[in-house]
């Protein structure tokens, strides 16, 4: 006779559930967050021994306090995210939104820099958009047609070309800073053109970036699902063989993507340039580019969901900064800290969305306290 | 002589949101034998077996493994229970060896190649395998990575093994070789469970033989007991008649002719060598041959997927040699071949039935935006014609049944209004009502005056439903016979190459159409043209 060892049974069985209906998911994702907010509650009594709930008022009002500014930054990081949708639906990884971004800027600047009160405005500020434009354009499609004709891995080449990008960019915006001191600071304060290129402001400084996050929003959001380039795009993403099956020029879609991609770069980048920041330099981008990544995915690729997921993560930022701030702590570890735990608990739970999780019959009878299985089995050995 | 039992299952239900794939089904399977299990497309039978082997888990329901109850939450586990499963899509390394994909994810294995591959030979000799242990994956035929996979699965003891759909990628010869080798194991005390849709093959190899009808078990009966026609019935619920006709169609000019094509394969040599055939509107030809004898480049080269390496394809009396696809189809030209592996072209495994359905004519319109609205409706149309089995039209196609994957594939090609169509294997993994559904289909379309290129597997059923059926061996024509004055024995003697009758026929100027829709210096000036073309480019 065999000698079998006894094996406990597993507690859990795990299976994939891929028709979850959307509201559980959403209730999934909102327990996520509660359970992240408990754990959040357990550190801040330890580590800066303050009572949560103060802390998660902090964050709210904090958050608030400058309507307009958390506006901007969700526009912002929206733009980001736009500009690697339509590519990551091509299962394209464009890492490089911030490289694109950046190049963009730079040329703008130039512009600005060398053509202040040599063009009228208008002129200039049409350049800068269109020099812009072209530059983060040029900087999306070098790794595309690398990827259409060659193969080469988009994920490396465009990550790489964030820093050349960054590369070029410390070169001028130190180079051309006119002595002023301020690096990346081109036309500067009371220089008699200081002001050549900027845009004009509708209300404040912010409403247009607002306004033009939420129009190119509303673009995507048709071009990827009603359009037959979108259609086109995610095809390609889905199989590349039934692509070219359908006679689709897949080369053609991959280049033609990263030039939408570049575009949105690019305004964006007009945008630091003309509206935001009137100046170029190599942290102008923050991390938005890889934060980007993280929102579009939490989004699943849809833009009218990055709406509220842009919203959630700004919120998170800001509202954890202002702990910060009110709490008088040395540095913004602690409020790193809590938004690290929140999206980790967010990006978790998809976990749980994604595969059903049931208790094994043995759990079951442990918990009526009946004899296990493996126990009868030991039993009998 | 009592029997053992080796597998039961007791009231298992599994169901994917609203689906109900399987309800309260029980299944017995004894040592020493063959079980088959049979139901129409999507009634069931591959979701009850990945329970079996530990891909999915039942909602309710009990397995017993040699009368214990057994709890199977992964493959891992099923092994733990001695029991192996051979699923339809391979699941191997390509750039691995055979060996080494055989002991991959054994836990505690040594990595002793030598004694691996002298384990492997020992296992192939005992029931009769052809494997080279040491030849790569990528190298391999379709029915050798299958044996890999079977080996794989006896490597780690399996006792009781589940076979899904093994022979709807072989050819006849490979079939018979395989239930030689199945038979073999059963008298060595396995069970095993086996897929099919195809009668003939139920009654050759089984024992017994469970039905499953919209994912509820309907019964069991014992093969040397039953008939075809009974199994059918059981299986569809009534009684139905099932045959196919041979429709007169009075038969219209060429609508594709073919000369001298010659093909290369991806490996360089020469796949199709000096071809020449025509198809007329309101003829099905049908295409015999073992696997890879050029059927698929030809196919291939006609949908303009492939570099014709000179030779003429003429639709109309116009070359499409070196257009692209799209053109293509837009002349009218709809190719759909049915891979071994179903999803890999012509379908959108995440898109929906609806997205899918406009994958080639999504760009009609002259708006920069896709009709989906028609797309659904057409969806809508095939899903009752073709009695698809689906929740909804914005199902996607990956939760689909292999069978009903592909009665959307198949329904869509015809669906647009082509006037050649080209289908390869259209019928690979459907159930027989459907089997026959998509026949009529053909018919209809031929009596619109379509041509039909019918590339096949099932002798029977080309000598049943084509007018004409051309025999490719090696790359070369065999022949171009009239299907009601041809034997299935006749065929297959130059499927192997063993008869060449366009040897005795040379000088009667053989695949070339008495009224072409060119004139002879017409086709001199294209040839001409192809040469000279050549020339220039040296
Ligand atoms: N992962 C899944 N998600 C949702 N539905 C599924 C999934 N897998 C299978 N189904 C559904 O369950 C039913 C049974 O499918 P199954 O694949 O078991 O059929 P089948 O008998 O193997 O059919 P076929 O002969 O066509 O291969 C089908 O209606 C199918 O649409
Ligand atoms: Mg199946």
């Amino acid at each position: 006779m065999k000698t079998e060892k006894v094996k406990n049974d597993p507690l859990f069985h795990v299976s994939k559930n891929d028709n979850l209906p959307r509201w559980k998911a959403m209730l999934i994702r909102a327990g996520a967050v509660l359970v992240a907010l408990v754990i959040c509650g357990i550190m801040s009594v330890i580590l800066i021994k303050e009572n949560p709930f103060k802390i998660y008022g902090t964050m709210i009002t904090g958050a608030f306090i400058d309507i307009w500014t958390l506006l901007k930054d969700i526009a912002v990081l929206l733009m980001f995210g736009l500009a690697v949708i339509p590519a990551f639906k091509m299962k394209f990884w464009n890492m490089g939104a911030n490289g694109q971004v950046l190049i963009g800027c730079l040329c703008a600047i130039a512009c600005m820099k060398f053509l202040a009160g040599k063009v009228p405005n208008v002129v200039l500020i049409i350049l800068m958009v269109v020099t812009s434009i072209a530059a983060s354009v040029i900087w999306a499609v070098i790794p595309a047609i690398f990827k259409a004709f060659f193969g080469t891995n988009e994920t490396l080449f465009t990550l790489m070309m964030n820093y050349i990008a960054i590369g070029i960019v410390a070169y001028f915006s130190f180079s051309w800073s006119d002595g002023s001191g301020t690096i990346g600071l081109v036309n500067y304060i009371g220089s008699k053109n200081y002001m050549a290129g900027w845009f004009p402001n509708i209300g404040n400084k912010y409403v247009m970036i607002i306004l033009i996050a939420l129009l190119v929003d509303a673009f995507m959001f048709v071009y990827m699902k009603y359009t037959k380039h979108g259609f086109e795009t995610a095809l390609v993403g889905e199989s590349v063989n039934t692509a070219k099956y359908v006679g689709i020029n897949v080369k053609k879609v991959i280049i033609r993507t990263l030039i939408l991609s570049g575009v949105i770069c690019g305004i964006m980048g007009a945008m630091f340039a003309g509206s935001l920041e009137h100046t170029v330099n190599t942290s102008i981008c923050g991390s938005k580019g890889f934060t980007a990544i993280l929102v579009a995915w939490l989004a699943n690729f849809d833009p009218l969901m990055m709406l509220f997921t842009t919203f959630f993560v700004v919120f998170l930022q800001t509202g954890a900064e202002n702990v910060s701030t009110v709490f008088q702590l040395k540095s913004t570890d602690y409020s790193n800290i809590v938004v690290g735990i929140i999206f980790f608990c967010i990006i978790g739970c998809e976990f749980f969305i994604r595969y059903k999780i049931m208790p094994s019959q043995r759990l079951k009878d442990i918990l009526s306290g009946k004899k296990t299985r493996s126990a009868e089995k030991k039993e009998e050995a | 002589m009592s029997k053992e039992i080796a597998l039961e299952l007791k009231n298992i239900t599994k169901s994917f949101g609203r689906v109900v794939a399987n309800r309260n089904v029980n299944l017995t399977v004894y040592k020493n034998e063959i079980l088959s299990l049979l139901g129409e497309n999507g009634s069931g039978k591959t979701t009850l077996m990945n329970m079996i082997s530990g891909i999915y888990f039942p909602d309710e329901g009990e397995i017993f493994v040699d009368g214990k109850p057994a709890v199977i939450s992964s493959p891992k586990d099923a092994f733990g229970y001695g029991i192996g499963m051979i699923h339809q899509h391979f699941k191997l390394v390509d750039t691995f060896t055979a060996a080494q994909n055989i002991i991959l994810g054994i836990k505690n294995e040594k990595y002793n190649i030598k004694l691996v591959n002298s384990r492997v030979r020992e296992i192939a000799e005992k029931y009769g395998f052809d494997i080279d242990p040491k030849k790569k994956i990528h190298e391999m035929s379709v029915s050798e990575k299958q044996t890999v996979e079977i080996i794989k699965v006896l490597y780690r003891g399996a006792n009781i093994l589940i076979l899904d759909e093994p022979t709807a990628v072989l050819t006849p010869q490979e079939i018979e070789k395989l239930f030689a080798i199945l038979r073999k194991m059963r008298d060595d005390g396995k069970s095993i469970i086996i897929i099919t849709h195809k009668l003939n093959e139920v009654m050759e190899i089984s024992d017994r033989v469970s039905i499953l009808r919209k994912g509820e078990y309907i019964g069991t009966v014992n093969t040397c007991e039953t008939t075809e026609k009974q199994l059918t019935e059981m299986m569809v619920g009534k009684q139905i008649e099932l045959k196919i006709d041979r429709v007169k169609v009075e038969s219209t000019k060429p609508l594709l002719e073919i000369r001298d094509l010659v093909i290369r394969s991806d490996d360089g040599s020469k796949a199709i060598k000096n071809v020449s055939f025509y198809i007329r509107g309101g003829e099905i030809l049908g295409v015999a041959g073992i696997t890879g004898c050029g059927q698929k480049e030809l196919c291939e080269a006609i949908a303009g997927l492939r570099k014709v390496e000179s030779g003429f394809i003429m639709h109309k009396g116009e070359s499409i040699v070196g257009m692209p696809p799209k053109l293509i189809i837009e002349k009218g030209i709809s190719m759909s071949f049915i891979p071994e592996d179903r999803l890999g072209m012509g379908l959108a495994p995440s898109f929906s039935i609806t997205d899918n359905m406009m994958l080639k004519t999504y760009g009609e319109g002259k708006t920069p935006f896709v009709n989906r609205q028609a797309a659904r409706e057409k969806a809508q149309a095939l899903i009752e014609k073709l009695e698809i089995a689906t929740p909804s039209t914005e199902t996607p196609v990956r939760r689909l049944s292999g069978g009903n994957v592909q009665k959307v594939l198949v329904g869509r090609e015809i669906d647009a209004n082509p006037n050649v169509i080209v289908t390869a294997y259209p019928v690979r993994g459907l159930d027989i009502n459907s089997a026959y559904a998509i026949y009529d289909i053909l018919n209809e379309q031929k009596s619109k005056g379509v041509g039909i290129l019918f590339v096949g597997e099932d002798l029977d059923v080309m000598l049943a439903l084509c007018d004409k059926i051309l025999v490719l061996c090696h790359g070369e024509v065999m022949g171009i016979v009239h299907a009601a004055k041809v034997t299935k024995d006749q065929l297959g003697l130059m499927m192997t190459g063993a008869v060449n009758l366009t040897e005795l026929q040379k000088e009667k100027n053989f695949g070339i159409a008495k009224d072409s829709n060119l004139t002879e210096t017409e086709w001199l000036n294209a040839a001409n043209e192809q040469n000279g073309g050549a020339e220039n480019e040296n």
